[in-house]
């Protein structure tokens, strides 16, 4: 029988028990959720925060009361512009970004579909781009990612904009060492399936 | 100033002239560009929003590049990239795990020595230079001078000015002859790389901006990031500004500066914009007109 004390933490005697996922996050952030003390600066200066369902410091309230499910089937995180105003003002430096960058990971890894469609595809089709030719050719990113996003029209209306300005470079430059950048994004890869 | 020159992917696209206006300013300051042989994407907001490690192993091939290559100093004009160049230092610096694996991934010899500068940073340097060549001071302009996010913060990386409160943006805008105004929008976001992904909150958080410019009575914001002036300029006309209210022209840095150089609009790619320059062309001539050329 576990004591009180125990049973309180929920960690019991039992060593195999998941780790909670403030200690999880804070393995893969450097930064600790539990010292947030919920003072909201973080929310206040959030441009994403009038239109995300989570602000910052409720995504890290759900992290120390470990509602791990709520997190991850929310499409709050991907709303996250990382423009790190959050991290600038925390006084605790519990560093949201980051935290949001790390929760954006696990959920991927967890098989989630929370992230919006046109967001999840328009991360695809850049580091497609990357991974094709080493560089971002642009011309080729809104392509897949209108095809992938299933935006085809929208925009539309603006190529003949961007190409009247010169804008637009219409073939991609494959860079010499673009085995050199598939391997990275092969081990990086291989990395992140392990972490599952 | 000889520096190891890191375009980045939008500056041969969608940012040419912001390339255009920096190559063309170069010369007059004494700053010499030499083009990090066969660099490759940082993998901005999409590598690191979805792997980390991948975020910061983009960016360190590069790092690496530049050293192999003899530079002390890499220099990424564009914010976003400069960020991750920046980050991706930062972390091997502090986390030797990571140091380990990503030294691993790259397979070439790294010790991470290379130094990262933006453009505001690299522009303040030359100030004195800025003033010596000035011919046409723009005294009748007046800017918003908007750093975003991704200069300034995180301010350990950054480091370069108060991420709360900045000054050299303005700084350069005063070696200009331009009269920087004070406003409220100047280190808050544009939305980013929602720009082609969420569209509706770029428009949103663009109109925040170039309304506070315009009340501050800027005649022009000036930007030092590819993506703040895609999402400022080119989204601009989704903003659906007040009836009579007159577009807002978006300025590169560089191009705020080759106009006091006296440099030609053409040549700072002014004529790529999609809100007009010209307003921002008639009062530098203004400027002219009143009888303070050299």
């Amino acid at each position: 029988m576990a004591s009180p004390e125990q049973q309180e933490t929920g960690h019991g005697l039992d060593q195999h028990a998941p780790a909670e996922l403030k200690d999880e996050v804070a393995a893969l952030t450097g930064a600790n959720p539990a010292r947030c003390y919920q003072c909201g600066k973080c929310s206040a200066g959030c441009p994403m925060a009038v239109e995300t369902s989570l602000r910052p410091h409720d995504i890290l309230r759900l992290i120390n009361m470990d509602q791990r499910e709520k997190l991850m089937e929310n499409d709050s995180i991907w709303l996250c512009l990382t423009c790190e105003t959050c991290a600038a003002r925390c006084p605790n430096s519990c560093d949201p970004a980051r935290v949001i960058d790390t929760l954006r990971e696990m959920s991927l890894a967890s098989g989630s579909t929370a992230a919006p469609k046109a967001i999840s595809a328009f991360h695809q089709a850049f580091l497609n781009q990357i991974k094709s030719g080493g560089r971002l050719f642009e011309v080729g990113l809104i392509a897949n990612y209108k095809f992938t996003g299933g935006a085809l029209l929208a925009d539309v209306m603006t190529a003949p904009g961007m190409f009247m300005r010169g804008k637009l470079a219409l073939k991609p430059r494959r860079i010499k060492g673009v085995k050199d950048v598939r391997r990275i994004f092969a081990a990086c890869e291989a990395a992140a399936k392990e972490q599952q | 100033m000889k520096l190891g020159y890191y375009p980045g992917c939008s500056m041969h696209g969608t940012a040419r002239e912001f390339d255009e206006s920096l190559q063309a300013i170069a010369k007059p300051l004494g700053l010499e560009l030499t083009e990090l042989d066969d660099w490759s994407c940082c993998g901005a907001t999409s590598a690191h929003a979805t792997n980390r490690l991948l975020g910061v192993a983009l960016p360190a091939r590069n790092l690496a590049l530049a050293e192999q290559q003899g530079f002390k100093d890499v220099f990424a004009p564009c914010a976003a990239c400069y960020s991750r160049l920046a980050t991706a230092r930062h972390e091997m610096q502090e986390d030797a795990k990571l140091d380990a694996k990503v030294k691993e991934i790259l397979k070439r010899p790294f010790s991470n020595s290379v130094g990262v500068m933006n453009i505001v940073e690299v522009l303040r340097g030359l100030i004195p230079q800025i003033k010596e060549q000035a011919v046409q001071p723009l005294s009748e302009l007046k800017v918003a001078c908007y750093y975003g996010c991704l200069l300034l913060r995180p301010a350990e990386i950054t480091g370069f000015d108060d991420a709360e409160d900045p000054s050299s943006m303005e700084d350069v805008t005063r070696a200009t002859g331009a009269t920087p105004v004070e406003w409220r929008m100047r280190t808050e976001c544009c939305g980013g790389s929602f720009s082609l992904s969420r569209t509706g909150s770029v428009v949103r958080l663009g109109r925040a901006v170039i309304n506070d410019a315009r009340a501050a009575g800027a005649n022009a914001i000036v930007v030092a990031c590819p993506m703040c002036h895609s999402n400022l300029d080119f989204r601009q006309q989704a903003m659906g500004q007040r009836e009579g209210a007159t577009e807002m022209p978006i300025l590169y840095l560089p191009q705020l500066v080759g106009l006091a150089l006296g440099l030609s609009p053409q040549t700072l790619g002014l004529k790529r914009h999609f809100v007009s320059t010209q307003p921002v062309l008639e009062l530098v001539a203004a400027g002219a007109a009143k009888g303070e050329v050299k």
